[in-house]
């Protein structure tokens, strides 16, 4: 019997020798981070709308950060409210559960917030607290996934799925015409299938692609993540010997496509990204990479937000625009980034 | 020690026998879905670098399986798998790690998995947790964790390390370096389950935990063992599916532990332990990996490549349990 109690005594020695060295690994952990992107340069108000006015309390709540777009509308956020010296930001816990972003933003209204912008994990199902907001006296500022009652809202900000598709589409169907192909093989990754987003964006590419008389040839939907994104690559490089162009949503399932590809050796065709991340556009910008081009849906979106969430309580309009108070919506143009354009963007780059 | 073990489980030639039959069944089918994919693509299904792939997409969850059918074996479960790959890919990607090079990455990502598995192991074996509540937790906990380190980035492996990628991209023989290490945990299983006492101990802990304690196994101790090897699978899983990707992040290895559970289930072992074997989880994998390649190949949507998954699972338990009742005398 001591033999054996000698031997769970190397066993548990073991296990903390184990944890020891792991912890090494990890002991200036803090350096993993790296060099924290900078917020995104802001274009400066004209008109004096930076000009620091009535102080505001601002609330913000978004899903968690579980993929680096996220991660980004999140910090964006804060950087911009930073920026104010008239904000006081309040963000809450970021959550994934419905039901606990609900009484997130419930605890905002009972604070009495002067404005509110809110990321919902989904529109529909946020829609009722974002009302109770609403007729709470707290204007409303909804970030990207709209909610369906206009009543609940006072302002729409987001992105364009179906315009990203289009850009894609329309950069696609204009180099392969260049080329002078004919019947292209064109290969879709979307991210999550079930997305009213994906949906949009898949038409979106097939509506743009008609004009040229080109189609779809395949189409295959991932999770969003590096490892799906991977997955579904390499299958489809097997299904198809020869492509002429490939379309990926996303930029961060994108690392895992073209881990794929690079995999297969392949370089037959043209490749574009979707959102527009750091990763992607030092590829596009390196030259010697499948993907050529990305096309944005803009993390900065958020930064937008607090800005337009400071004007409306502060009871001021866009200087740009002759109306004295803020549009009811405002849908961001996706562009489409290629070498030549690249510079320009790094600045807004995000970290996937 | 060792010799009243043989004792506890008398049962074992027959149950080998059936495995062998059960074998047979996947073997079929298996060859059923070869011919389908023959039949769909006829150009693209069987290229050696169709088959390549397939077996480089089945590599990092087979590793994977391996731990798992150890454990299901010995009567545990372990919900962890996919979350402590992934804490591994990450704790192996942080810049702090990546600057003392591969091989560290690589004994981080391996020492991780095994730390996690034996904590798993000392909870459920010492502290008196059900294994599918200590599992559960560490499943929680691990992708936390995996989140918090890598600030839910997505961590890419630098290039003074791509020698980590290389496993992936450096082909011997025309297969990827990764199969290769994917094959030699499985025959080392093999091994380990069929030919030594550590194997004989697992099916007699699994079958009955009090006979094997009569018997004088520690059955604790083997417990936590079976754990820690499941973790360390995580860890080489890990190295697979960074080699891979190029990446670390919390959100590899997503729904693993389901994956693996079906293929050990699929491959014939019995979920309540005792029974089981690694050729036969292997095979359930193949199938799976094979149907996903499948429905790729021919443009299908994801939605019924699922419903597929879920009638494979249901059929294989119950051909296997018509197989177990006409064996029984």
């Amino acid at each position: 019997m001591s033999d054996n109690v000698a031997r769970r005594g190397f066993l548990i020695g073991g296990l903390g020798g184990a944890a020891l060295l792991a912890a090494g690994c990890t002991s200036n952990e803090p350096a993993a981070s790296g060099p924290t992107s900078a917020a995104p340069a802001p274009a400066q108000a004209s008109g004096g709308n930076d000009q620091p006015g009535t102080k505001v309390t601002i609330g913000f709540s978004a899903p968690a950060a579980d993929h680096g777009w996220i991660a980004a509308i999140a910090k964006n956020a804060e950087a911009t409210a930073k920026q104010y010296t008239d904000i006081d930001f309040k963000p809450v816990e970021p959550t994934n559960d419905i039901n606990q972003q609900i009484s997130a933003v419930e605890t905002l209204i009972q604070a009495k917030v002067n404005a509110l912008v809110i990321l919902p994990n989904d529109g529909q199902q946020l829609n009722q607290v974002a009302l109770q907001a609403t007729e709470a006296g707290i204007p409303v500022v909804n970030l990207d996934r709209i909610f369906p009652d206009k009543l609940a809202y006072r302002t729409w900000v987001g992105g364009d799925n179906y315009g990203m598709g289009v850009a894609a589409g329309h950069y696609i169907g204009k180099q392969l015409k260049d080329k002078g192909v004919s019947n292209p093989v064109i290969v879709e990754i979307q991210g999550i299938a079930t997305l009213p987003l994906t949906q949009d964006r898949s038409k979106g590419f097939a509506d743009a692609l008609k004009t040229y008389g080109f189609s779809v040839t395949a189409k295959q939907d991932a999770q969003f993540t590096v490892e799906t994104g991977n997955e579904v690559a390499t299958s489809l490089l097997q299904a198809h010997k020869k492509i002429d162009a490939m379309w990926n949503h996303d930029d961060d399932q994108g690392v895992g496509v073209l881990a794929a590809i690079k995999e297969a050796s392949r370089n037959e065709f043209i490749m574009v990204g979707g959102a527009g991340s750091l990763n992607a556009m030092r590829e596009i910008q390196s030259g010697n990479s499948v993907l050529k081009a990305t096309v944005t849906y803009s993390p900065t979106m958020a930064s937008s937000a607090i800005k337009l969430a400071r004007l409306i309580a502060q009871g001021k309009g866009m200087s740009d625009l002759v109306e004295n108070t803020v549009p009811q919506s405002i849908t961001l143009a996706s562009e489409t980034i290629t070498k030549e354009n690249v510079e320009k963007y790094l600045a807004l780059g995000f970290e996937s | 020690m060792g010799e009243p073990t043989t004792k506890a489980v008398p049962a074992l030639p027959s149950i080998r026998g059936v495995g062998e039959m059960r074998h047979l069944g996947l073997v079929g089918a298996l060859a059923l879905l070869v011919v389908v994919g023959l039949i769909t693509r006829p150009d693209n299904f069987l290229t050696t670098s169709n088959l390549v792939s397939i077996l480089s997409l089945a590599a990092t969850i087979g590793v994977i399986t391996v731990g798992a059918t150890f454990v299901i074996i010995g009567g545990g479960i372990d919900l962890s798998v996919g979350a402590v790959m992934a804490l591994a890919s990450v704790w192996a990607t942080t810049v702090a790690t990546q600057s003392y090079g591969p091989v560290v990455m690589a004994i981080c990502a391996i020492l991780v998995g095994t730390g996690a598995g034996l904590v798993n192991g000392w909870l459920i074996a010492y502290g008196r947790l059900v294994p599918f509540i200590a599992t559960l937790a560490m499943l929680v906990a691990a992708r936390g964790l995996a989140q918090r380190m890598s600030d839910r980035k997505t961590q890419l492996i630098q290039a003074d390390n791509s020698a980590l990628v290389d496993l992936s991209t450096t082909r011997l023989l025309g297969i990827p370096l990764l199969v290769y290490i994917f094959a030699l945990v499985v025959v080392l299983g093999w091994i380990v389950l069929n030919r030594t006492t550590f194997g004989r101990r697992t099916y007699a802990v699994g079958g009955n935990p009090e006979a094997a304690r009569l018997a004088g196994i520690d059955v604790r101790r083997h417990t936590m063992l079976l754990y820690a090897l499941s973790g360390l699978c995580c860890g080489i899983a890990a190295i697979l599916i960074m080699a891979r990707t190029t990446t670390g992040s919390s959100t590899h290895g997503d729904l693993y532990e389901l994956d693996a559970i079906a293929a050990v289930i699929i491959g014939g072992t019995l979920l309540t332990g005792g029974r089981g074997t690694i050729v036969g989880s292997i095979l359930g994998l193949l199938i799976f990996t094979l149907i996903t390649n499948l429905f790729i190949l021919n443009g299908l949507n994801t939605s019924d490549q699922l419903i597929a998954k879920g009638l494979i699972i249901v059929v294989a338990v119950l051909l296997q349990r018509r197989n177990l009742k006409e064996r029984a005398p």
